[in-house]
């Protein structure tokens, strides 16, 4: 009795010779630019799901320095999985995520920050809602005035 | 009053495409710079990067001489195109302690056989600890420490020929 291949094995031993240098390669393209596997917390969830639901809300507002446009939760960038793994860490050893903001912020500026500090620089954004709703009230206060009149 | 109202939301028109049309022409800066100059280096103990040098901790840094304290890493491209001005800063009596970030003890060897090695002391940084702790955004930076352990320089990215001079000359006013 011959033995016949079904047609995927058929197909699948006949590309393997193609894939198996690219399978090959990918792993190493996976973990972009570092050989190391990730930092411990880097994508592992804390044990207890309060501290990791704080760990997570204050990830969402922290930057990554390499992709500048996400924040670090979202990021696949080295520095990021680094950074989420050391918050983690403090934030297991019982560390106050505002402190440790404090901390990122005493180095790469409020910039790191998704979260709008008090910064004086900052104050027009703090008091733009009061000025324009100051502003719409006026206006609306003198037209219904001015439409009594006649 | 009401001439003055009506022409008041041209104005606004008027600096808002100022605005913009200023931030079109300005050259971008995407760079990140350490909040840590003028402030002593954070305290940090690393584990030897390389098989022939000691690894480096804070105490190491403060030797009453300004130092270069270069981060980079064996995967890091423009970390080799920048090692010949190293080599040519330790020629000239630089002392320089390396950090290598993310790396392997057997890649950093292979990296320093290939490229050269300009380094005294070399510390390995695997989870980038000290590297958020300086402030630092990638690979490669350095940072000028005085001999009290301040860190008094920044330089962002690969150290080029005519970066030369100006390292040399914070170095120098570290020194003082």
């Amino acid at each position: 009795m011959t033995r016949r291949l079904s047609f995927p094995v058929m197909l699948a031993s006949m590309l393997a010779p193609i894939l198996a240098p690219v399978l090959a390669l990918s792993p190493v393209s996976a973990v972009a630019q570092t050989a190391l596997p990730p930092a411990p917390y880097a994508d592992t969830q804390l044990e207890d799901p309060a501290l990791e639901a704080k760990a997570r809300d204050f990830m969402l507002t922290i930057r990554c320095v390499t992709c500048q446009s996400q924040s670090i939760a979202d990021s696949n960038a080295s520095m990021a999985s680094d950074l989420r793994s050391e918050i983690r860490t403090r934030i297991k050893a019982g560390e106050e995520p505002e402190a440790i903001r404090r901390w990122l912020i005493e180095r790469y500026g409020n910039w790191i920050s998704y979260t709008p500090t008090a910064d004086p620089v900052l104050w027009p954004l703090w008091a733009a809602p009061v000025v324009l709703l100051l502003v719409g009230g006026t206006l609306v206060g003198t037209r219904l005035k001015r439409r009594k009149r006649p | 009053m009401r001439s003055w109202l009506l022409w008041a939301p041209l104005g606004l028109f008027v600096i808002f495409i100022g605005l913009f049309a200023s931030g079109l022409f300005q050259p971008d800066d995407r760079q990140i710079h350490s909040g840590m100059l003028g402030k002593a280096l954070p305290a940090f103990t690393l584990p030897a990067g390389a098989s022939d040098r000691p690894g480096l901790s804070t105490a190491d840094l403060k030797t009453g001489k300004p130092r270069l304290l270069n981060i980079f890493a064996s995967w890091c491209v423009p970390c080799a195109a920048e090692s010949p001005q190293l080599v040519e800063l330790a020629r000239q009596g630089v002392t320089i302690d390396g950090v290598a970030i993310r790396d392997a003890r057997e890649d950093v060897d292979g990296f320093l056989k290939r490229w050269g090695n300009p380094y005294g002391r070399i510390g390995l940084d695997a989870r980038s600890a000290l590297q958020l702790s300086l402030g630092s955004s990638g690979v490669p930076e350095s940072f000028v420490v005085d001999g009290k352990g301040i860190i008094r320089y920044q330089h962002i990215g690969e150290i080029r020929p005519e970066h030369i001079a100006v390292i040399r000359q914070k170095l120098a006013e570290a020194a003082q």
